[in-house]
């Protein structure tokens, strides 16, 4: 029933994924000017030019430029840096890594703490505990992730020396860029699991649970956590982007390299098939994050698995 | 009376209890307050600055806060209490200005696609939820990446970003309303879909929408900032917070304040526009109605 | 086995229940019955002791339940009798059952906690039970889910988790309100044949009289949190005393030919916020007088039972 469930939703994907190639595909022939010189280097020579023109089929209609792309980047070319002129699937292969690890870590941090802390909140009864991780939510929502990252340079940086400023050497420079996005990722973990364990304490399940006699640590942990997982597994994974989103402002902000720092320069030098690449590595993940919660949802609830048709 | 008197009444009444019972409360008083005083600043900006915020005095660079510069100079002596006074008008106007054009744009489509079906609901919805997962300031991003950077682009970007979220809302409202027993009496009675949609359905779905805009409004803000700081928005000499924070990462060891002021400036507004947009939430017991988007 | 005196329970300033007396027997079943809103489903919380979990708390009086005063038991006391010694029964089997977790352990974990069993024997015991309250194919309905079944089989399954640790007494919260007319009909005669196969304490909570009158040794009638008359069926049926239980009994449809018309009682029931001064009834009551509407009744025995009316009687 499972394996049906993600078979089909694994089909679902495909028709998405076409959407999402079409869009970015498009970007780069929605630009003012010719598309060649928003693929090559300005002043190449003609001959430069011509031979573009023909890897891309530039001269035919734009259904066959799709084609011709597409099967490109099912080879595995994506094309050539402008500026950097390497091929673009180097570029992205050499910095993924670095995003990889910072994304999950980030990912990791948030989730453990968020949940522990929104379970906290709900589940307590002391008044200053509740309204202290409220405003912890609260702030941890509102502020500007690259402000954020900047105080923590200069506290921990600049003022104490602990972590380094900038770079990607070793381990400690990955705990402020972790910690950053870990702020606004914690908050809201800890928003969705406090909300989701009241609203399930709230069932009318619960009542008989305590006539059974089960005490209150048995109920959370077999039944209330449970339900509360669900909510908390869809947020998690539909905000995998929100997450990247994070990741992009931070990396530029620690100077790390990574997609995200990619993308911003790349953007910032109209270097558009990095763009393009980077762009399509980073809806791959956000797909791929729905489709795990999705699939991660339908195995913690029966009713889900059943109600597809 | 004609359906543009009764949507301006319903709005009307809607406006002075909502606001009016927002402010009933603590949080809601000093959130409100704040956010007001904001927006006067903003407006009678010329007047309240003490100095021409891109008045430039290079021997008078990156002084601390002090007597005259009561938040201290960037590194070209500008004064930066003026500039994040001048500042609050560009944040204000982009992001109001965005959230508007999206929530017009976005309740259109919400409202034609939760009202017509069928097929037509079916492409929006796939691709509003395309664009929902994607991180706000992604889609910012690519947009300005086509446009090029600066005010407009800044404007649309943000618009574009927050688009889904109001046509999701819209059509998860209309889409329960229509499902209410008093619309299939209304239908019963004979009443044509243009009238049922705008004098049943549109007043009822607007409430949780306006909320909603009034928190990507500190979104918005956000955005702005974040986009700034990229330099992709604001160009100088335009004063604008994120604008100011970016360049004043250069300077982060030297002057500390050019970068911490607009920061808090910033985060107390979001904070303000969410603690008030919240207490708007409790006062018109819509917390339910927002579970759909 | 179960004396309840005077109970009083209240949220925050309200006082939704008071001054409510009954007591209970093995091997008898007292029926608690009234209007929505009329404080029967507070006295089951009370007596499980489950006043807290919606914020409530009792005020006064006291509950002995064998020799235990249940209104000063600790809490961990008290998570032993529930389940254990008491089964509880909800009002809506549709919404009683976790959706998350299979029947089968739901079932098992009662036996579990209270009678000690491992999974094994605990497993065993719930099959056993199932069956005997005629749910079909029992071994494998443990591996369903609660989506999976009717609104029927869900409340004999939880039924049976009140039963799982054989308790003296069992409440019954309007156990057949939410199920349909036919299905109604069997859960009533299965809570009756269990009280006699195990000689259980009943106490079911209904606001229909003619289930009272079929199944029932005693009955409590309340309105407004308040048991206006009590006693032995038999006597409370042929002889009610009070204008409300008059009211009520008279509202059964009984051999109605066409073009008959059914009986209602005027008004509605007043919320907790309003309770009328004086006696609750005053408003509704076609005997009241000016008493009626400044002194509050006192239940007081007569004949067989007790009644809360200052003009207590036949129908004239």
């Amino acid at each position: 029933m499972l394996a049906r469930y993600t078979f089909q939703r694994i089909l679902m994907t495909i028709p998405v994924s076409i959407a999402i190639s079409i869009v970015i595909f498009m970007i780069v022939r929605l630009l003012p000017g010719d598309p060649i010189d928003n693929l090559i280097r300005v002043g190449s020579s003609p001959a430069a030019r011509a031979e573009l023109v023909a890897k891309y089929g530039l001269d035919r209609s734009l259904i066959a430029q799709y084609f011709t792309w597409v099967s490109q980047m099912f080879r595995g070319d994506f094309g050539d840096a402008i500026v950097l002129r390497r091929p673009v699937a180097d570029l992205i292969a050499q910095n993924l890594p670095y995003s990889l690890t910072l994304g999950g870590l980030a990912f990791l941090f948030s989730s453990v703490f968020g949940m522990i802390l929104g379970t906290v909140s709900a589940m307590t009864r002391n008044p200053f505990v509740e309204r202290f991780v409220r405003g912890f939510i609260l702030l941890g929502s509102t502020v500007p992730g690259f402000w954020l990252a900047l105080l923590l340079i200069l506290l921990f940086s600049v003022q104490l020396g602990w972590f380094p400023v900038s770079g990607a050497r070793g381990w400690d420079s990955l705990v402020l860029p972790v910690m950053t996005i870990g702020f606004g990722g914690i908050a809201l973990v800890a928003r969705v699991t406090r909300v989701a364990l009241m609203d399930a304490g709230r069932e009318d399940f619960v009542t008989l649970l305590h006539a059974k006699g089960l005490s209150r640590g048995t109920i959370l942990r077999r039944h209330l956590l449970p339900h509360a997982m669900l909510p908390v597994v869809t947020i998690l994974a539909l905000r995998i982007g929100w997450i990247l989103g994070g990741a992009v402002t931070v990396e530029f902000v620690f100077g790390r390299p990574g997609l995200g720092s990619l993308l911003i320069r790349a953007l910032g030098q109209r270097d558009y098939p990095v763009v393009q690449g980077c762009l399509l590595m980073l809806a791959l993940a956000v797909m791929l994050g729905t489709l795990i919660g999705d699939v991660a949802q339908a195995a913690m609830d029966p009713r889900i698995r059943e109600a597809k048709s | 009376m004609t359906t543009r008197t009764m949507a301006a009444r319903s709005f009307d009444a809607f406006a002075r209890m909502s606001v009016g019972r927002a402010f009933g409360s603590t949080v809601g008083k000093i959130a409100g307050g704040f956010i007001v005083l904001l927006v006067l600043t903003a407006i009678f900006a010329p007047w309240i600055a003490p100095f021409d915020y891109a008045a430039q005095n290079l021997a008078n660079g990156n002084t601390p806060p002090a007597w005259p510069h009561l938040l201290g100079t960037d590194e070209f002596g500008r004064d930066v209490l003026s500039r994040v006074i001048y500042g609050a008008r560009t944040s204000l106007s982009v992001s109001g200005t965005a959230i508007a054009i999206s929530m017009t744009v976005g309740m259109t489509l919400g409202a034609a696609a939760g009202n017509f079906g069928g097929f037509f609901e079916r492409a929006v919805m796939t691709v509003v939820d395309l664009t929902w997962s994607f991180p706000d300031i992604l889609i910012a991003l690519i947009f300005v990446a086509i446009i090029g950077p600066g005010l407009t682009s800044t404007t649309f970007a943000i618009a574009i970003a927050y688009l889904a979220q109001f046509t999701r809302l819209t059509r998860a409202q209309i889409v329960r309303l229509k499902r209410e027993t008093f619309i299939e009496a209304t239908i019963n009675l004979g009443a044509k879909p243009a009238h049922i949609l705008l004098r049943h359905l549109m007043p009822n779905a607007i409430a949780p929408v306006i909320v909603v805009g009034m928190l990507a409004i500190g979104d918005g803000i956000v955005l702005e900032a974040t986009l700034g700081f990229f330099g992709l928005g604001a160009q100088p000499p335009t004063p604008s917070w994120g604008a100011m924070m970016s360049s004043g990462t250069a300077q982060l060891f030297l002057s500390p304040w050019v970068i911490i002021f607009p920061g808090i400036v910033v985060a107390v507004t979001v904070i303000a526009v969410n603690l008030f947009g919240d207490e708007l939430i409790r006062a018109l017991d819509i917390r339910d109605r927002l579970r759909g988007a | 086995m179960l004396q309840v005196r005077d109970l009083g329970v209240a949220f925050g300033a309200v006082q939704p229940l008071a001054g409510v007396s009954f007591g209970i027997d093995k091997g008898e079943t007292l029926g608690i019955v009234g209007e929505s809103g009329s404080g029967k489903s507070l006295t089951a919380m009370s007596v499980m002791g489950l006043l807290p979990l919606i914020g409530g708390r009792i005020t006064d009086g006291s509950m002995q339940f064998d020799g235990q005063d249940l209104t000063r038991l600790a809490e961990k006391d008290y998570r032993k009798l529930r389940g254990g010694r008491i089964g509880l029964i909800t009002q809506n089997p549709m919404t009683s059952l976790d959706p998350l977790q299979k029947i089968g352990p739901q079932v098992d974990a009662v036996a579990v906690l209270h009678l000690g069993m491992t999974g094994a024997q605990a497993r065993a015991r719930t099959v056993e039970i199932l069956g005997t309250l005629r749910i079909p194919e029992p071994a494998l309905i443990c591996d369903r889910y609660p989506h999976q079944m009717s609104g029927g089989m869900k409340q004999r399954i939880v039924i049976a988790m009140a039963l799982a640790a054989d308790p003296d007494l069992l409440i019954a919260d309007e156990p057949t309100t939410a199920l349909d007319v036919t299905v109604q009909a069997q859960i009533i005669r299965l809570l009756d044949d269990l009280v006699k196969q195990r000689n259980l304490a009943l106490i079911l909570i209904t606001h229909d009289m003619s289930v009272v009158a079929q199944t029932c040794d005693k009955v409590v009638v309340m309105y407004a949190g308040r048991a206006i008359e009590q006693g032995p069926v038999g006597a409370i049926f042929d002889a009610p005393q009070h204008p409300y239980t008059q009211a009520l009994i008279g509202c059964i449809p009984r051999g109605l030919a066409d073009g008959d018309r059914i009986e209602g009682i005027p008004g509605t029931v007043p919320t907790v916020m309003n309770y009328p001064k004086g006696c609750p009834f005053h408003p509704r009551c076609d005997r009241a007088q000016p008493t009626c509407e400044t002194v509050e009744p006192v239940l007081t025995p007569r004949g067989d039972g007790a009644v809360a009316c200052h003009f207590p009687g036949a129908a004239p």
